[in-house]
């Protein structure tokens, strides 16, 4: 028999779960304010005008689609570089084994702004102009490990003699990765990638750095911060990112529920 | 053709399942290449460049071993920034730990396995749904005429909230724009990531132990501080990597919300952005990086990387 909680635990708890979800509804709230500049509480009225204002914002859809395809390609790469690294961490045992495990750990773990001056100065002393391409890398860095630990997860749940038997029945390595490994890996890429995905999608610290003076869409609602004007439009961008960052989320939440939940963690 | 091929590819497969070390070459350059090369590469060339130092006259970096630039880094001002970053991420995982405790207990001890789940979710959830957009939230929440001075009007203790931002130092003309803004800021930003560790570490305390503290004649609150409290300990450690690791290196936050008083990572933005000293710049970096690594060695004395 479990026992209850006694009721002041339980209204703690109620009040700190409101704490952590009521942010949301403000970001809701205000996004159909009829105010231009000002927060006040409660708002003086509410409109949908806002959105048709946001649709017709010329310097949002360049930001959008920059993250979108950014997001897209530092996916794609962490997904091979990360399933390679997972694929060799868990065939075999070698020499500086743990070492990777940490290397791969390492952009998470330290600050944001360590990984992103860091990528900054590497790539002035090879004098790396900045462009798509360096975000990507900088994007790449940090999301290859949440495909390494869900791919690694799953390995670990995967009987090895599976694979031997298929090369004993005279499958070659590519047939034996198509048939055997890919299914099995399968559901665990599609959530690392999701995860990847959202991660990429979201960060600011290590763009800044990294971005030259392309926006990305956080960038895009950092700049529009202190701007005074039109203060409903960023409620309403902040919308759309929960929502383009939660979705994948709760898919691959769904994808390894039976794994243990999604293996990872936040940057 | 189709069968030399497939001899071929099955000769290959052979020959890289007979040669271990070569498949795993093989799987590992891609990856480590990537890390080593442009990961740790970077990070040593940073570190490298703090031992640089900007010349005074010609504002060029003089590419020449000198240990001036951490000397510079100890000047008062900069000695200030230090310390005001150290405070409020020490803070902010106090208080973080004290906000996270309860509901990491309740799901622990309390939540059936479905509740759990479900709450475990709800706790992560935030952590995914974009950091810009929950930061962006409080400075909604912190405004001047917004909801949290409107909440103390109602309850007609506006004059706490005016006396709490009268103060030196933390003070200001708004929460917005005070300390107080920043720290709240903080503490909800990194809760979740305080909550989860200290989860871990509760559910690992055996029933059998509380049940033996109750039996020897423990009243509740007894277990809880003998037998519950320090076996959670290295879960609250745990956590606090988290939330001090991020503190110190966010400029977001206090660029966001609070007054004008500088934290290392704006401090870090500056030197290389405007003021174009990098090797200033590096070794801010440095003094993260130093912290976390110490606090790590503690960290790990105390267990905690059993909790994380």
């Amino acid at each position: 028999m479990r026992p209850k909680a006694p009721l002041s635990l339980t209204i703690t708890v109620v009040g700190v779960l409101a704490f952590l979800y009521i942010p949301f509804g403000v970001i809701l709230l205000y996004a159909f304010t009829t105010e231009d500049a000002a927060f006040t509480f409660p708002p003086p009225g509410l409109t949908l005008d806002w959105f048709g204002v946001a649709w017709n914002r010329a310097d949002l859809w360049p930001a959008l689609s920059l993250s979108l395809q950014v997001a897209a390609v530092a996916t794609i790469s962490a997904l091979l570089l990360g399933t390679l690294a997972a694929s060799a961490v868990f065939r075999s045992r070698f020499f500086g084994r743990d070492a990777i495990s940490l290397l791969l750990l390492l952009p998470i773990a330290l600050p944001g702004i360590v990984t992103g001056i860091a990528l900054r100065s590497g790539m002035g002393l090879l004098d790396i102009p900045f462009s798509f391409w360096t975000i990507v890398i900088g994007h790449t860095t940090f999301c290859m490990v949440v495909v390494y630990n869900n791919v690694l997860a799953r390995y670990r749940r995967m009987a090895p003699s599976l694979v031997e038997a298929s090369m004993d029945l005279g499958a070659t390595g590519w047939e034996t990765f198509q048939h055997i490994v890919l299914p099995t890996i399968g559901t665990a890429l599609l959530a690392g990638g999701m995860l990847a995905f959202a991660l990429s999608f979201d960060e600011i610290i290590v763009t800044t750095f990294t971005s030259g003076n392309q926006d990305t869409l956080p960038i895009w609602i950092f700049k529009q911060l202190t701007k005074p004007r039109q203060r409903p439009v960023t409620n309403i961008v902040a919308l759309f990112v929960i929502a383009v960052t939660v979705i994948p989320i709760l898919l691959a939440n769904r994808l390894t529920r039976d794994t243990g939940g999604v293996a990872g963690g936040g940057k | 053709m189709a069968v030399t091929e497939h001899s071929l590819g099955r000769r290959l497969a052979t020959a890289l399942y007979r040669q271990p070390r070569l498949t795993l070459a093989l799987l590992l350059v891609p990856p480590l290449l990537y890390l080593l090369v442009l990961y740790l590469g970077s990070l040593a060339s940073l570190l490298v460049q703090s031992f640089f130092a900007l010349d005074d006259f010609s504002g060029l970096i003089v590419r020449q071993f000198t240990l001036r630039t951490y000397s510079d880094l100890l000047a008062p001002a900069n000695l200030d920034i230090i310390v005001r970053t150290a405070t409020m991420a020490a803070a902010v995982t106090i208080a973080d730990a004290f906000l996270a405790f309860p509901l990491a207990y309740y799901m622990a001890r309390y939540a059936s396995p479905r509740t759990k789940t479900a709450l475990a979710l709800a706790v992560v959830m935030p952590l995914w749904a974009s950091y810009l957009v929950r930061v962006y939230a409080w400075k909604l929440l912190l405004a001047k005429e917004g909801i949290i001075g409107w909440v103390f009007a109602q309850l007609g203790m506006g004059w706490v909230l005016d006396g709490m931002l009268a103060l030196p130092v933390i003070g200001g003309p708004s929460l917005s724009l005070s300390l107080i803004g920043t720290f709240l800021t903080f503490m909800y930003v990194w809760l979740p990531y305080m909550i989860l560790p200290i989860q871990a570490a509760l559910e690992r305390v055996p029933p059998s132990l509380i049940e033996a503290s109750a039996d020897l004649g423990a009243h509740d609150n007894q277990t809880f501080r003998h037998v519950i409290l320090p076996l959670a300990l290295p879960g609250v450690v745990a956590g606090s990597i988290f939330t001090f690791s991020l503190t110190l290196g966010d400029f977001i936050i206090p660029g966001i919300v609070g007054n004008s008083s500088r934290f290392i990572g704006m401090a870090v933005l500056e030197q290389q952005g405007t003021s174009g000293n990098i090797p200033l710049a590096a070794a801010f970096t440095v003094v993260p990086i130093v912290i976390m690594a110490v606090y790590l060695l503690l960290a790990k004395r105390l267990g905690a990387f059993d909790a994380l």
